[in-house]
């Protein structure tokens, strides 16, 4: 489903990315890992189609993600490192996500209850003024409800509380199936239960790249 | 085409809850509500009276200030959100960055425009009530020249939001623009018909082209052009063209160099990294 070839992304002189070839399919479950800097959220930006590589390309089902990006998009769901300060209020940023991808805002609010987020009653607040944890639930709920084929977390459990993380997986594993579910993470025993696949990167290159 | 009106209707209601539109409002209405309580429409002066008067003096202060409004609240949109990060999830979904983009341009534009428009008309409302004579030609002609104005600008400020990395630079450029627009260009050429070196028609075709000196001029240009406030500038220009030809001109002028910016701003968004 995605096809990375010889990708590399530079940042003024500094390699982020660095001929990176790797191809995810159905029911790979990865985690990727390794240390700040070494390129995971670079990787993961590119596969959304927010870089201009340097060289190489990214295929999803055989279609750019940025020449084809609405097609490419419809199949993704992205929740990134650091929920944004959105200024939309709840109800303003579900009608964006309803309306833009299809999604049934009914589903949203289905799963933002089983992330236990009492969404009903802070539908008139700023997203930015939730708190950190609430602002995860959210976004993760609305990944859900997405039903993506192509699900991208970038360490989405930062923010969360133990139980919180518990539903969140719970909630994965409901939903992993004949899916890509890509996780960077700094917590490989969190998810070891939910991935099939380890990468490791360091300084723009995948260093191993094993099946468990 | 239900992205775009999407995109420019959540912007449009992001940007009513923001401070900067309440004191925007304020100014504007403000301004009206001032002119009213000095009883602008009572006196006369130069042969201006009455509403006229009063539209005259609210759009010459509005043609120096709107364009630095418009610039600083718009001029961070696009930026500002890359800046931290927004763009990265908003962009997520699946809508294309030509609706994305333009919604965003149509939502900024109706937050700017209507504001200095309603102000004129409650103007006009409050105008008649009080039994003034309304001056309809000039109502339409600055209703037309407050949406040149703001195309102008604002495709101007997304242009400059397009390609700057931070925030702070971004400011430091449209007050620039403006600064330069208000008073360098006129300075400069001043100094140039001072040394006589080139022809005033020369000297004049360049100060047209800058689309706050257009305005200057087609603010007073259903005036009499006997009146002595129009300054030679305005007067050559009304003889060489006819009148119509120049509000014709002072409108599609702004609107088209507005589309320019906001359409090169287009290509360079589309061109870079998005986040
Ligand atoms: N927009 C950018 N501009 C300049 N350098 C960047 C940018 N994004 C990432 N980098 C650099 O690329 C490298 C990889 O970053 P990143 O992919 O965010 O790492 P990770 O997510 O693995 O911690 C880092 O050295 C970072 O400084
Ligand atoms: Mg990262």
């Amino acid at each position: 489903m995605i096809k990375i070839d010889n990708l590399t992304k530079k940042f003024g002189s500094s390699i982020s990315l660095d001929s990176v070839t790797c191809e995810f399919n159905k029911n790979d479950s990865i985690a990727i890992m390794g240390a700040n800097g070494a390129g995971k959220t670079t990787l993961i930006r590119s596969i959304l189609g927010y870089y201009h590589p340097d060289e190489g390309k990214v295929l999803i089902n055989g279609y750019s993600p940025i020449t084809d990006r609405v097609r490419v998009l419809k199949d993704i769901s992205f929740v990134p490192q650091l929920p944004p300060p959105i200024k939309l209020n709840i109800e303003e940023l579900i009608s964006y996500v309803v309306t833009s991808s299809d999604v049934e805002r009914a589903l949203i609010l289905h799963y933002a209850n089983e992330m236990k987020l009492n969404i009903k009653e802070n539908l008139n607040k700023s997203f930015f003024k939730l708190s950190g944890g609430m602002k995860q639930k959210l976004l993760i709920a609305i990944s859900l409800a997405k039903k993506s084929n192509i699900i991208i977390y970038d360490e989405p459990t930062a923010n969360l509380d133990p139980n919180a993380r518990d539903d969140f997986y719970r909630l994965l594993k409901q939903n992993e199936d004949e899916k890509v579910l890509l996780f960077v993470t700094h917590r490989l025993e969190e998810v070891k239960e939910l991935v099939n696949r380890q990468i490791y990167m360091d300084l723009g290159k995948v260093t191993s790249d094993e099946r468990v | 085409m239900k992205n775009l009106s999407l995109i420019a209707y959540l912007d449009l209601k992001e940007s009513i809850r923001a401070k900067w539109f309440l004191v925007y409002s304020l100014v504007f209405g403000g301004l009206i509500a001032l002119f009213f309580i000095a009883g602008v429409t009572e006196s006369q002066v130069m042969g201006f009276s009455g509403l006229s008067r009063l539209l005259l003096m609210y759009i010459q202060i509005t043609i120096v200030i709107l364009p630095i409004f418009i610039l600083i609240t718009t001029v961070r949109s696009i930026s500002g959100d890359r800046d931290n990060h927004i763009l990265e999830y908003m962009l997520s979904f699946p809508i294309s960055l030509k609706q994305y983009y333009w919604g965003k341009i149509i939502g900024r534009f109706i937050t700017v425009y209507l504001p200095v428009l309603f102000a004129m008309i409650i103007a006009i409302i409050y105008g008649a009530f009080k039994g003034a004579e309304i001056p309809w030609s000039i109502f339409f002609l600055y209703t037309g020249l407050l949406f040149a104005l703001s195309s102008a600008f604002l495709g101007i400020a997304f242009f400059i939001s397009s390609f700057v990395k931070s925030s702070e630079v971004a400011l430091g450029i449209a007050f620039f623009i403006w600064i330069f627009l208000l008073a360098f260009i006129d300075i400069a050429l001043i100094s140039l018909m001072m040394q006589e070196r080139f022809s005033t028609e020369l000297i004049i075709t360049i100060s047209m082209m800058n689309p706050m000196e257009i305005f200057r001029v087609a603010a007073i240009s259903l005036f009499d052009p006997e009146l002595t406030v129009m300054g030679p500038v305005a007067y050559y220009i009304l003889d060489t063209m006819s009148q119509k030809m120049f509000v014709f001109l002072s409108i599609g002028y702004p609107v088209i160099l507005g589309l320019v910016f906001a359409t090169l701003g287009f290509v360079v968004f589309k061109k870079k990294d998005l986040v």
